[in-house]
C-alpha cells in the first residue's frame, strides 16, 4: 500500500525532468525503502517483545491477583506457610535501598567526575578514571562477598555504633546492630552505581564548551564558583540522566543485595534492620517455591518490580524533559 | 584609582607561551583612558593570546604561561600578591562566540557578576541590571521578558547580553575578542555603535580581523604579526601612512 504511494510519487516527480527513465529512479530508492522497513520492523519488534514479556508475567501471576486482588500491593505480609502473600515489604526494601544508594553515590560520583575532569592533572586523572570505570567490571557476586566479609563487620563494629551514638534519636539509627541489613545493601549498591553515574557525568562535563568556563572566570568567578555556574548548572540534566541509569541499576540489582540485606520480609523504620527487596526475594525463593500460589505471587513481585522501574524511569525522564526545556537552545 | 591621569593599561615586555611555543613575543604597549584600541593581524598571530594575558585568562590553558608586566591603573596584575579573580573583575571580557549561561535567565545572566562580587541587595541589583541592559541597547527588547532564558535570544542579542553581563560589574577595561565575527551585519553594526558610545566610560581593547571595523571604531590600532607587535599608532595614521613595510603589505591585502 505504502509502496504504491511511494511509486506514484516517484513517478510523478520524475516526469517533468526526464520522462525517459522513471523506472531507474525507483531503483535508486529501493535500498532506502528496504532499510526503512528493516528499521521499522526492529522498532516494533522491541515494543512487541516488551508487550510479550508483560503478557507472560501477567499470565503467570494471574492466580495471585485473583487470590489477593489489589491488596497484594499494600500487604507487607509474606508467609509461605500460611499462604498469605503481599509485596509491600519488598517494594519498600527495593525503593529504600536504592534511595540510600543514590543519596550516597550521587555526591561522590559528581565529585569524582568534577575532580577528574576539571581539577586533576592528566597523569592522575587517567589512572584514577580507569580505576573508577573498573569498579563497573567487578561481578555482582564479588560485591556481595565483599559486603558480607568486609563491609558488614565494619558497619557492625564502627559505623553503626557511631551513627547510633550521634543520630540515635532518629528511628532510622536505632535497633540491633547486625552489620548486614538495609544500610549494608544501600552502601553496596552505592559503590556499584558510582562508576555509572561518575563516567556519564564525566562525558556530560566534557561536552560542555570551554566558553562557559572562560565566561565565568572572566566575570571574576573563583574556581569553585566557575564549576558551579559553568559545569554543574549547565550539566544538570545530564547529571539527572546519569542518576536515572544508576537508579535503574540499583533497583534491579540482585546478587549483591541478596547476600547482605538479611532477607526478612518486613518493614522496619530502622536502617540497621534486615529487609528484603523484590529482586532478592525472587532469587531466594523462586527455585524452591512450595506451592503454585507462591510461584504466582513471586511472578507478581517480578511484574511489580518491572512496573516500579518503569514508573521511576518515567518520572526521571519527565524531570529531564523539564530541565531540558529550561535550558532549551543551549548550544553545545 | 591610582594615577587617574596616566595610561590605564601598560604592557611591558610581555611574552606568552603554549608549552615551548612562543606565541607572544616581547610586546610593549600603552593604552590611555577612554580609548578604543583595535588589534589586527593575520589569524594565528597571537591576538587572542595577547588579550587573554590582560585578564590572566591565558594561564587557564594547561601548559600555558606568560611573563612580563601588565599594569592596570598602575598595578601589576602579575605581581606576586595579585589575585586573578580580582583582576578579572577589573578587566571584563566579551568572547567571539556569544556565551550566555544556559539555565540562567536574561536577568540572572546580567546579575551574575554582581552576585559573584557579593552585591546582593535586590534594589541595587535590579537598578544595575537595567542600567547595563540600557547601555548595551538591549533593554527595550527584553524588558518584558527578563525571566526567559538568555539562550532564547538571537545571536546578536545574546552578544549584547554578554556585553551587559560584562558591564554590570563596571570594569574600567573591557577586552573583546572578535565579538562580531559570529554575527550578521546588522548586529555587527549595533555592537560597533555600542563600543563607540561605551568609551565615555570604559577603555576597550578589541581584536578584529576586519580592518574596516578597526578603522571605524578605534582611536588606535595595533598590528600583530607572528606574535610580535609590528606597529602601534593612531588608527588613521596606521591605515593611511603605515611606517612598517609589513603593516603596509597587510593593510593593502598582500597577505593574511
Ligand atoms: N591552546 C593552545 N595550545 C597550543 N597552541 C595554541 C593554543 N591556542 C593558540 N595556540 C597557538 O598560538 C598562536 C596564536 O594563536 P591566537 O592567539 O589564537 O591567534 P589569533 O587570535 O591572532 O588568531 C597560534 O599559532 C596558535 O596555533
Ligand atoms: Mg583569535
Amino acid at each position: 500500500m505504502q509502496l504504491e504511494v511511494a511509486e506514484k510519487l516517484t513517478v510523478k516527480q520524475a516526469k517533468p525532468k526526464a520522462s525517459s527513465a522513471p523506472r531507474r529512479k525507483l531503483d535508486i530508492h529501493f535500498g532506502d525503502r528496504v532499510f526503512y522497513y528493516i528499521l521499522k520492523a526492529s522498532a516494533w519488534g522491541v515494543v512487541g517483545l516488551l508487550l510479550l514479556m508483560v503478557g507472560l508475567l501477567l499470565d503467570m501471576s494471574w492466580p495471585a491477583f485473583v487470590e489477593f486482588g489489589p491488596k497484594f500491593l499494600i500487604n507487607p505480609e509474606w508467609n509461605p506457610w500460611t499462604g498469605e502473600f503481599g509485596a509491600l515489604s519488598f517494594v519498600y526494601g527495593t525503593v529504600v535501598s536504592s534511595l540510600i544508594a543514590v543519596a550516597l553515590a550521587l555526591p561522590v560520583s559528581v565529585g569524582v567526575a568534577l575532580f577528574l575532569n576539571e581539577l586533576a592533572p592528566t597523569w592522575l586523572a587517567r589512572p584514577v578514571g580507569f580505576f573508577v570505570e573498573m569498579l563497573a567490571a567487578i561481578p555482582s557476586i564479588v560485591y556481595g562477598m565483599w559486603g558480607l566479609f568486609v563491609l558488614a563487620p565494619f558497619l557492625r563494629n564502627y559505623l553503626q555504633p557511631f551513627l547510633h551514638e550521634t543520630l540515635g534519636f532518629l528511628p532510622l539509627f536505632q535497633g540491633p546492630m547486625l552489620g548486614y541489613g538495609m544500610l549494608a545493601a544501600g552502601i553496596i549498591l552505592a559503590v556499584m552505581i558510582t562508576p555509572t553515574i561518575a563516567s556519564i557525568s564525566r562525558e556530560v562535563f566534557k561536552a560542555i564548551p570551554l566558553g562557559y568556563r572562560e565566561a565565568a572566570l572572566g566575570l571574576g568567578a573563583t574556581r569553585w564558583e566557575m564549576l558551579k555556574i559553568a559545569v554543574l548548572k549547565t550539566g544538570a540534566s545530564g547529571i539527572i540522566g546519569a542518576t536515572i541509569l544508576g537508579l535503574g541499576r540499583a533497583l534491579g540489582e540482585t546478587m549483591a543485595v541478596t547476600l547482605v540485606i538479611g532477607n526478612k520480609a518486613h518493614i522496619s523504620a530502622s536502617l540497621f534492620d534486615t529487609a528484603q527487596t523484590m529482586a532478592s526475594v525472587l532469587a531466594n525463593e523462586y527455585a524452591e517455591a512450595d506451592s503454585d500460589l507462591q510461584l504466582a505471587a513471586l511472578t507478581a513481585v517480578g511484574l511489580t518490580l518491572f512496573i516500579v522501574s518503569l514508573f521511576i524511569n518515567s518520572i526521571a525522564r519527565y524531570v529531564v524533559w523539564q530541565v531540558d526545556k529550561k535550558y532549551a537552545g543551549m548550544g553545545r | 584609582m591610582t594615577s587617574s591621569t596616566g595610561p590605564i593599561l601598560t604592557v611591558e615586555n610581555l611574552n606568552a607561551y603554549f608549552g615551548d611555543f612562543h606565541a607572544v613575543k616581547g610586546v610593549n604597549l600603552e593604552v590611555q583612558r577612554n580609548e578604543v584600541v583595535s588589534l589586527i593581524g593575520p589569524s594565528g598571530c597571537g591576538k587572542s593570546t595577547f588579550i587573554r594575558c590582560l585578564n590572566r585568562l591565558h594561564e587557564e590553558v594547561p601548559s600555558a604561561n606568560c611573563e612580563g608586566r601588565v599594569l592596570i591603573e598602575g598595578q601589576n596584575i602579575y605581581a606576586e600578591n595579585a589575585d586573578p579573580v580580582v583582576v578579572r573583575r577589573k578587566v571584563g571580557m566579551v568572547f567571539q562566540k556569544p556565551n550566555p549561561f544556559p539555565g540562567l535567565s536574561i536577568f540572572e545572566n546580567v546579575a551574575l557578576g554582581l552576585k559573584l562580587a557579593g552585591i546582593t541587595k535586590k534594589s541595587v541589583v535590579t537598578e544595575i541590571v537595567e542600567w547595563s541592559l540600557r547601555k548595551s541597547a538591549l533593554w527595550d527588547e527584553v524588558k518584558d521578558s527578563l525571566s526567559s532564558p538568555g539562550l532564547s535570544l538571537s545571536g546578536g542579542q545574546q552578544q549584547r547580553l554578554c556585553l551587559a553581563r560584562t558591564l554590570a560589574v563596571k570594569p574600567p577595561v573591557i577586552l573583546m575578542d572578535e565579538p562580531t565575527s559570529a554575527l550578521d551585519p546588522i548586529s555587527t553594526a549595533k555592537i560597533e555603535e555600542l563600543v563607540m558610545e561605551l568609551k565615555q566610560e570604559v577603555t576597550v581593547v578589541i581584536v578584529t580581523h576586519n580592518m574596516q571595523q578597526a578603522s571605524r571604531i578605534s582611536d588606535k590600532t595595533a598590528f600583530f604579526l607572528m606574535g610580535e607587535l609590528m606597529e602601534f599608532d593612531e588608527t588613521s595614521a596606521l591605515f593611511t601612512n603605515p611606517k612598517n613595510l609589513k603593516t603596509e603589505q597587510y593593510i593593502t591585502g598582500r597577505f593574511g
